[in-house]
């Protein structure tokens, strides 16, 4: 019984001193934005390689999750005969819940992971100490940026795998199962809020961007410095990451939806 | 070896003693050794005085002075584990010592606030183990980058600086490969060109000629010889590789268990009466520096049960 309460209380000391670090972590990045704004190319190269390339992987699970919802939703909604609703469904279950958290989710597996090997081994192979020797500031120099391009990312790609979602979810409803396709866009047009629904889904991704960068560039600069160390930071990311936006997704569609 | 100590600013002294004697001063040994403000006599570039550091039960060094002087190549020399390259990360200002100074051309480098000593670290060179290159860019970006990042100059004159650097250390046609296309020897050349490429006052080299063939061995050796007197530089190196750094040190430190055991010439260390040194020198397996690692006895962890570790 004592050696569970030592070995509880240890563990809970050692996640509150990496909850301080990644704190310290995360103040040094924002202070550190000021001085990616003059240096455009270096955010526009993270842009590239933790946005462009995670557009591939994004665009085809939007329209097979779209797919999905559009043929589940069809089948539900037809035994109510309110099949021509179904516009409304996919969008708002797109916009509101599975495009920020599925795209979120997906971004963290992707460039996540990706950002917590690179800075990890750049930790491994001395590069990170070799800068901080040559008076550049690896923070501003390499850690910033790439938190800068995870953030504006996020939003970019969660429209995308909404709007592909929603292209997907006509395809099968109208092309496939026969609802009128003027029904399936103008039931939305009427249905879906501007503020309300896009808005608020745009802030959720934001917010999953800001976490999910966070989390994937202080545990790959906090990584053990050895192959082993680099694979268990980047197990953790991903781990850290999917319980972090499924977590705020239920606070945060508690604060925003709570009224409706 | 001898050092005269001055205090060069009397109000700065009077304050640290009206610190030092009041009870309710902060006890940080740091704080005290901020105000320190004395300054050797000797030429040297970089001085230790009174160093202790600990990784966590681990003395590491225990209470050390060293001096090491402008223009000279200083090695510092001892078995794996005993905190070579620790000492050019205090030196550099990436570790903070428990006790003692640490001061680089008059500044106290771990009083520094981050920006002076990213301006002390413009001027200071380092060769880490692994070159460190960047590997997401060229050999010519790797070179260039501390440029780049430091100066404002236009792109044809970083292309003369690099292509200039790159053949002081003979590689100027392999400017356009990427590291991994590299040999070890290579890589540690590129990260060389980098390290001048600021003209540094001092380079600090971590184990340049570890896993080098003998051909590469001799480049670099020539390599850091030749800089250090064309460039007029003050070389701080760490290695274990007794015959090259022998040939072309100044003056050597031998440290094993957080002490120095053996300083002087490459001479006067071969000559050196002290067991440790010897044993370091001529490579015994055995003697003050054990072969074994502590264990208990032999005979009886042959009769033991054989209980699992």
């Amino acid at each position: 019984m004592i050696e569970l309460l030592q070995f509880l209380g240890k563990a809970t000391r050692k996640s509150f001193k990496k909850l301080g670090r990644a704190t310290f972590f995360l103040l040094e990045i924002i202070s550190g934005i000021a001085s990616v704004i003059p240096r455009p190319r270096l955010l526009l190269k993270q842009l590239y390689s933790v946005g462009v390339l995670s557009f591939l992987i994004i665009v085809i699970s939007g329209i097979f999750v779209g797919m999905v919802l559009g043929l589940q939703g069809y089948y539900t909604l037809s035994d109510f005969g309110a099949e021509e609703t179904l516009g409304v469904m996919v969008a708002a279950s797109l916009v509101r819940e599975l495009g920020p958290v599925v795209s979120a989710l997906l971004f963290a597996g992707r460039a996540g992971s990706a950002l917590t090997a690179e800075i990890g081994l750049m930790k491994a192979t001395e590069q990170l100490s070799g800068m901080e020797m040559m008076a550049v500031d690896p923070i501003k120099r390499i850690i910033s940026p790439r938190f800068l391009a995870g953030l504006i990312s996020m939003p970019i790609l969660s429209a995308l795998f909404s709007a592909v979602g929603i292209i997907g979810g006509q395809l099968v409803g109208s092309g496939l199962l026969g609802v009128d396709e003027g029904a399936y866009w103008s039931q939305m047009q009427a249905n879906i809020d501007f503020e309300g629904d896009i808005i608020n889904g745009i802030l959720k991704s934001l917010v999953f961007g800001f976490v999910a960068s966070w989390i994937a560039l202080f545990e790959g600069y906090d990584a053990i410095p050895t192959s082993e160390g680099v694979s268990r930071a980047t197990t953790r990311t991903v781990v850290n990451s999917a319980f972090s936006i499924l977590g705020l997704d239920f606070l945060l569609t508690a604060l925003m939806f709570g009224d409706n | 070896m001898k050092t005269l100590v001055i205090n060069d600013d009397n109000s700065l002294t009077k304050l640290g003693v009206v610190i030092q004697n009041t009870p309710l001063s902060l006890p940080s040994t740091r704080v005290n050794s901020c105000m320190d403000k004395s300054v050797s006599l000797q030429d040297s570039l970089v001085s230790v005085k009174n160093l202790s550091f600990a990784r966590g039960d681990k003395k590491i060094f225990d209470d050390i002075s060293m001096e090491f002087e402008r223009g000279k190549i200083t090695a510092i020399m001892g078995p794996s584990g005993t905190g070579k390259t620790t000492m050019l990360k205090l030196i550099g200002g990436q570790l903070f010592p428990d006790h003692g100074t640490i001061q680089v051309d008059g500044q106290n480098v771990h009083c520094l606030r981050k920006n002076e000593l990213y301006t002390l670290r413009k001027r200071m060179g380092m060769l880490f183990q692994s070159g460190a290159l960047l590997t997401d860019m060229n050999v010519y970006d790797n070179v260039a980058f501390p440029l780049r990042e430091h100066t404002h100059l236009p792109e044809p004159m970083i292309r003369t600086l690099v292509l200039m650097k790159l053949q002081a250390v003979g590689l100027r046609g392999a400017s356009s490969l990427m590291p991994n296309e590299l040999s070890g020897g290579m890589a540690r050349r590129v990260a060389l060109a980098r390290a001048i490429a600021l003209d540094p006052m001092m380079i600090m080299y971590d184990e340049p000629f570890t896993g080098q063939d003998p051909i590469s061995k001799g480049a670099l050796v020539h390599l850091i010889k030749s800089l250090n007197n064309t460039l007029g530089l003050t070389s701080i190196m760490v290695s274990h590789d007794v015959q090259e750094t022998a040939a072309i040190a100044d003056y050597i430190y031998v440290i094993s268990s957080g002490k120095i055991v053996g300083q002087g010439t490459p001479q006067q260390i071969k000559d050196s009466s002290s067991e440790w040194v010897q044993q370091f020198m001529t490579g015994a397996a055995d003697g003050p520096v054990h072969f074994h690692y502590p264990a208990k006895d032999y005979i009886d962890d042959l009769l033991s049960s054989g209980k699992r570790y």
